[in-house]
């Protein structure tokens, strides 16, 4: 019980320095608007990634869908813009679950590493395209129209958005990690034979978490367009070298198959990444690749599972040192 | 589309297009046999595979700057680039040799990003290429034209490959390193040194993706971004292929120089690209519902 109020206190400090962020530090409220977007890439591609075993690298293709249907939506339906906004990212996160549910069960059929190059293939696909693609503004992008009110508020209401859907994704998340659902794609990480042999209908359930995850991703995709402004195929909307691998790397460093992991990785990874673009402007991608390496080589359980073992350390050691004395 | 049509109309452009593809394909063989030299011994895919050749195609390039006639800047990349190889192995990859394959896809990921942003740095970003300075050849009574360059890195390409084979079967260290591809553990047993046999492979690879490179950058360009896609090139090969099958590599690639170069003549060249991936991804799922009607997959 005393676990469930500390749990519910650290949620509630959470979200009131979330509330009263832009007011506390405006100049970086756009840096911030972007944290809630990491945490969110981290949280859903862990629910693929760390608790169901399948580790893709295009989960940026849900995103991408997002982007560019919730742009389209304000750009052609002729709706004012804030139904139009709404309609956008209603519809993203139904494009992208359906993208999901269309393809689901031909590709995670696909296992281990064949599958994260499929996936890895998938984004590089849909980047192709979109930027070959008239209809959308092939490679000169599209731009969202622009926002009614002061500039100020523009960022302060996509802040806010972000941060809604970002703590929607994590608590929506973490009751399907409490439910029989939670425990199917955990089996299905253990071992997806056995799993299968026990009855479980593996491939439903895989596709049912990937729709999860795209749904998520899918409505961010609309906000994030309008924030920055300008919608380009590679690095905003399909950026596979850099969101696609950044949120693999964000769960692996707090902690694959953790739910807080992810949170924690996104939060240190997106400070370093913003020290880096203030510190080494220029090189600032040369030191991702360097982090990327150091990350995976040196940090393979994530932040969250070696903190978890240093204090299991610590408990065992001490039962022991209390029953020597004891004897 | 409307290429499809001038294809049916003068259907000497078809063979054209497969003369012209499989020159190409053997240097997607050459990286692709590299690749899985090195999957087949160290159970690593090396993303970086494709910066490899980005980098070997640099050396060459500068070298040619500097006056050195290609001929000879194609082994001095080879050499830079196994070089680096143990560099990359000694600081990186043996501390990743043990571990789960994601480990390895994710780390080489880190080196292949590392590898394109150092390069789009110190190079620019820049479309390069050699001058081969060789004229094209007319076949077929002047109906079609194949650019010299081609033949000849479809030459160079075959000859690095015949002396990789002729390393692995006939030296003393190429033994070692088919032994360590079937037992490691054996190996070390029987003395083998198993950590410089994976040195030694993962140099040699990258050298292979030198000499490819310097064949790249004169036949078509080179730019810091282009490895990915030789990376995916080479993983689809040897998937096709299976690994260590020599002849399934060169036929694998070969098919795929024809059916890249058809799709670009076809839907566009802006479309290639997501062709070859959209290939690779019908490949998996192609390969993976064949494996389920035999249930192999559970081993």
């Amino acid at each position: 019980m005393r676990g469930h109020a500390r749990n519910a206190v650290v949620m509630i400090a959470i979200g009131a320095a979330a509330l009263a962020a832009p007011w506390i530090a405006p100049a970086i409220t756009t840096q911030l608007a972007f944290l809630w977007l990491m945490i969110l890439f981290a949280v859903t591609w862990d629910i693929n990634g760390g608790q169901m075993g399948y580790n893709s690298f295009g989960n940026v293709f849900f995103f991408g869908i997002g982007v560019y249907v919730c742009a389209l939506v304000q750009r052609d339906s002729g709706l004012p813009y804030y139904e139009a906004l709404f309609a956008g990212i209603v519809l993203g996160a139904l494009a992208a679950g359906a993208a999901a549910l269309v393809l689901g069960p031909a590709i995670l059929g696909i296992r281990g590493h064949y599958f994260a190059i499929a996936t890895l293939g998938l984004s590089i696909v849909a980047a192709d395209v979109a930027s070959a693609w008239e209809y959308i503004g092939a490679a000169s992008g599209m731009a969202p129209p622009v926002y009614p009110g002061a500039i100020e508020s523009r960022t302060k209401f996509f802040y806010y958005l972000l941060f809604a859907l970002a703590a929607l994704t994590f608590v929506v998340v973490r009751w399907l990690y409490s439910t029989r659902f939670g425990l199917a794609i955990n089996a299905i990480r253990d071992d997806e034979d056995k799993a299968e042999a026990m009855g479980l209908h593996t491939t439903r359930y895989k596709v049912f978490a990937w729709c999860v995850a795209a749904l998520f991703l899918g409505a961010a995709g609309g906000p994030v367009g309008n924030l920055v402004g300008f919608i380009d195929p590679r690095d905003l909307a399909f950026a596979g070298a850099t969101f696609g691998v950044w949120m693999v790397l964000m769960a692996v460093l707090g902690g694959k198959g953790t739910l807080w992991g992810p949170v924690i990785g996104a939060v240190v990874f997106h400070v370093t990444q913003e020290l880096f673009w203030t510190y080494l402007l220029g090189w600032q991608r040369v030191a991702m690749g360097v982090l990327i390496v150091v990350i995976v080589v040196f940090f393979p359980s994530g932040i969250l599972g070696w903190t978890l073992r240093s204090r299991r350390h610590a408990v065992k050691s001490l039962p022991q040192a209390r029953t020597q004395s004891a004897s | 589309m409307s290429n499809l049509g001038v294809l049916i109309d003068a259907p000497i452009l078809l063979l054209q297009l497969l003369v012209s593809g499989i020159l190409v394909g053997a240097i997607f063989a050459l990286v692709a046999y590299g690749m899985a030299l090195v999957w087949g011994v160290m159970n690593i895919i090396n993303i970086a595979q494709g910066e490899f050749v980005m980098l070997g195609g640099y050396v060459v390039f500068y070298l040619d700057r500097a006056g050195v006639h290609p001929v000879f800047g194609i082994p001095i990349a080879a050499a830079a680039m196994y070089v680096l190889g143990i560099a990359l192995y000694r600081t990186v990859i043996w501390r990743i040799v043990d571990r789960d394959m994601f480990t390895a896809i994710l780390a080489t990921f880190g080196i292949s990003i590392l590898l394109q942003q150092l390069a789009n740095q110190l190079f620019s970003a820049d479309i390069r290429t050699v001058p081969s300075r060789l004229p094209s050849v007319q076949l077929a009574g002047g109906l079609m034209t194949v650019p010299e360059i081609k033949l000849v890195g479809f030459a160079a390409a075959l000859a690095v490959g015949a002396v990789l084979i002729a390393f692995l079967r006939y030296t003393r260290l190429g033994r070692a390193i088919r032994a360590t591809a079937q037992n490691a553990r054996a190996a070390r047993v029987l003395g083998i040194d198993t950590d410089h046999v994976y040195a030694t492979t993962f140099a040699v690879n990258c050298a292979i993706c030198g000499a490819a490179g310097g064949l790249v950058a004169m036949t078509w360009f080179i730019q810091p971004y282009l490895g990915l896609t030789y990376t995916l090139r080479s993983f689809m090969i040897v998937i096709v292929a299976g690994l260590g099958n020599l002849s399934g590599v060169i036929l694998a690639g070969a098919g795929l120089g024809v059916v890249e170069e058809a799709a670009g003549f076809i839907l566009g060249s802006e479309y290639q690209t997501a062709f070859i991936f959209l290939l690779l991804i019908v490949i998996l799922v192609a390969r993976n519902a064949m494996l389920a009607r035999q249930r192999r997959y559970l081993k």
